[in-house]
């Protein structure tokens, strides 16, 4: 079927944690077809805001035909999102980017903040051996869900939940090993797991971000750097909506 | 009934099967959106700008959302013209649509070594950006000096082989000006206009909001200013005017061709519905069936 634009109806919305919301919302041509690592694009219903906002997908229930958000409230778009309800309807672009490349090799599971949602329903999908480590600032939130897929280590960085600091001193606390990284968060965890994976010699897939546009390859708002020229560029940029936004880690420049 | 409305529109000899076109920049090469809507179905497809060489364009942040629309400092990265003839022009060749290759370049022999590289190839339109205000050199330089832009014109109209659309930028004092230059220059059509200069500042980080620090203002804030001057063109000038700014529904396309405008290109709004242009040409029909208008003609430039 591909991408489409469609209005979707909102299942359910509730709060996880401060700021942070989880809206399940019903898109069957889009759950249909979407996987971990995917994400959509929604739009707010001010006339006056004409970029959509791209969010990851949490969770996809193709049987259900829903797919969940689960978001944080940033600004002006989240806050209206956040304040749907049940039967509002609100439209959406998807599925949009690439999703993670699955293998059956040991895994280690990474999200770091509002990079945990993907990592969710990449749990669902991974049918090999797993670990999860979830990275918070202070609340936590989603991380019971993971359980029934892995087992879950923590960091936070006022030490109340797991190891006090970052997912990457939770890795070494706790002698976490895989043979590939999935991973989900802030740049500057991102640029720490690559180092770590290359210090290591392990695979590493990361989902980046970067504010966008038409958030289906048109515009090249998003790029990232790249360490080789790409081929539809030509030059050392790669589209994160269309090219990614799941990319080796040994391929951008972080 | 609807056999009897004429919706084609002539630029420069070359004919749209009717007015609607897309705003450089904002839709690629169609690829990404010929997922959305059917080419075919589109007056023309205005490329993303392509320059002699590959161009990295600017560091990101490259855009922001601004109210009404929004702000992108791209910077014109593009593939340069060598992959873009042997990749993008084929693709769009398969579609029953014309083709409005849009050239960008820093100085005047860039602009025509890219010209005469198109030279061999099965496209319709050049559009020539000159009015590009993302680009530290060159680009708009050319754009807000009528001298300048008479060189550029007269410079690129030797080398070409299709016909060249001058694109306007409308940040200039008096944009009829720059139009006459490009008249007098041998342009054989005019587009306006691209993006407002514009800037925004991220409160939360304290700087700029796009890398560039200045980016161009887009989208339906900016619609009653382009209607303003593609007017003040379309009284100034004799030559076909694409009119662009801001056009998101039926209506602002009816208000550029209104006052003045041939075709109309759709920009920002492909971004908030991808369907936007085939919706804006279905809108048209409607409107013409609805007030028995059987010619297009009839309303180009029918306020004075």
């Amino acid at each position: 079927m591909g991408k489409l634009k469609m209005t979707a109806k909102v299942v359910s919305q509730e709060t996880l944690a401060t700021d942070v919301h989880s809206l399940v919302l019903e898109a069957p041509e889009i759950a249909s077809q979407a996987i971990a690592g995917q994400f959509v694009s929604v739009y707010t219903h001010d006339g006056s805001k004409m970029l959509p906002r791209p969010i990851s997908l949490c969770g996809i229930d193709r049987e259900a035909g829903t797919l969940r958000l689960v978001y944080r409230v940033v600004g002006f778009g989240t806050k209206e999102f956040s304040q749907l309800t049940v039967g509002d309807t609100v439209d959406i672009l998807g599925p949009l980017g690439n999703g993670f490349m699955k293998s059956d090799k040991k895994a280690i599971l990474i999200g770091g903040g509002i990079g945990i949602p993907p990592m969710l329903q990449l749990a669902k999908e991974l049918d090999c051996e797993k670990s999860v480590v979830l990275g918070y600032r202070d609340e936590i939130f989603l991380n019971e869900e993971f359980e029934p897929y892995a087992h879950v280590y923590m960091s936070s960085e006022d030490g109340q939940h797991g190891v006090k600091g970052n997912v990457i001193d939770a890795i070494k606390e706790y002698g976490v090993d895989g043979a590939v990284i999935y991973a989900c968060g802030p740049t500057p965890m991102l640029r720490g797991i690559k180092a770590y994976a290359m210090e290591k010699g392990i695979e590493c897939q990361i989902s980046m971000e970067e504010k966008m546009a038409c958030g289906v390859g048109a515009c090249l708002a998003c790029v990232c750097k790249t360490k080789d020229i790409d081929e539809h560029s030509q030059v050392h940029n790669r589209r994160i909506c269309k090219d990614g936004p799941v990319f080796y880690a040994e391929e951008v420049e972080l | 009934m609807s056999d009897k409305i004429n919706m084609s529109v002539d630029i420069a000899g070359v004919t749209l099967k009717n007015p609607i076109t897309v705003a450089s920049g904002t839709f690629g090469s169609g690829m990404e959106y010929s997922e959305f809507v059917d080419l075919s179905q589109l007056g023309a497809v205005t490329t993303k700008g392509v320059a002699n060489i590959p161009w990295p364009g600017n560091p990101t942040p490259r855009i922001a959302e601004t109210y009404g629309g929004m702000m992108n400092a791209i910077g014109l990265q593009n593939p340069g013209i060598d992959v873009f003839k042997k990749r993008d022009i084929p693709f769009l060749r398969d579609y029953d649509t014309k083709i409005i290759v849009n050239v960008c370049g820093k100085s005047k022999e860039d602009y025509v070594d890219c010209v005469e590289k198109l030279g061999d190839c099965d496209v319709d339109l050049l559009e020539i950006n000159v009015s590009c205000p993302n680009v530290k050199e060159g680009g708009i330089a050319f754009g807000q000096q009528p001298d300048a832009l008479y060189d550029i014109t007269k410079a690129v109209k030797a080398a070409a082989k299709q016909p060249i659309i001058m694109k306007l930028s409308p940040n200039v004092t008096d944009i009829t000006e720059m139009a006459r230059a490009a008249e007098a220059g041998g342009a054989d059509a005019v587009s306006l206009i691209n993006t407002l200069t514009g800037m925004k500042i991220d409160v939360n980080r304290r700087t700029f909001a796009v890398a560039n620090k200045t980016a161009g203002v887009s989208g339906p804030a900016i619609h009653p200013i382009a209607v303003r001057m593609v007017y003040q063109v379309a009284n100034a000038i004799k030559l076909p005017i694409i009119g662009m700014g801001g056009v998101a529904t039926t209506e602002d396309a009816l208000e550029m061709i209104m006052v003045g405008a041939s075709a109309v290109a759709v920009g920002t709004a492909n971004f908030h519905n991808p369907y936007a242009t085939v919706e804006i040409i279905k809108g048209i029909e409607e409107y013409m069936k609805k007030n028995s208008i059987s010619d297009i003609h009839e309303l180009i430039g029918c306020v004075k």
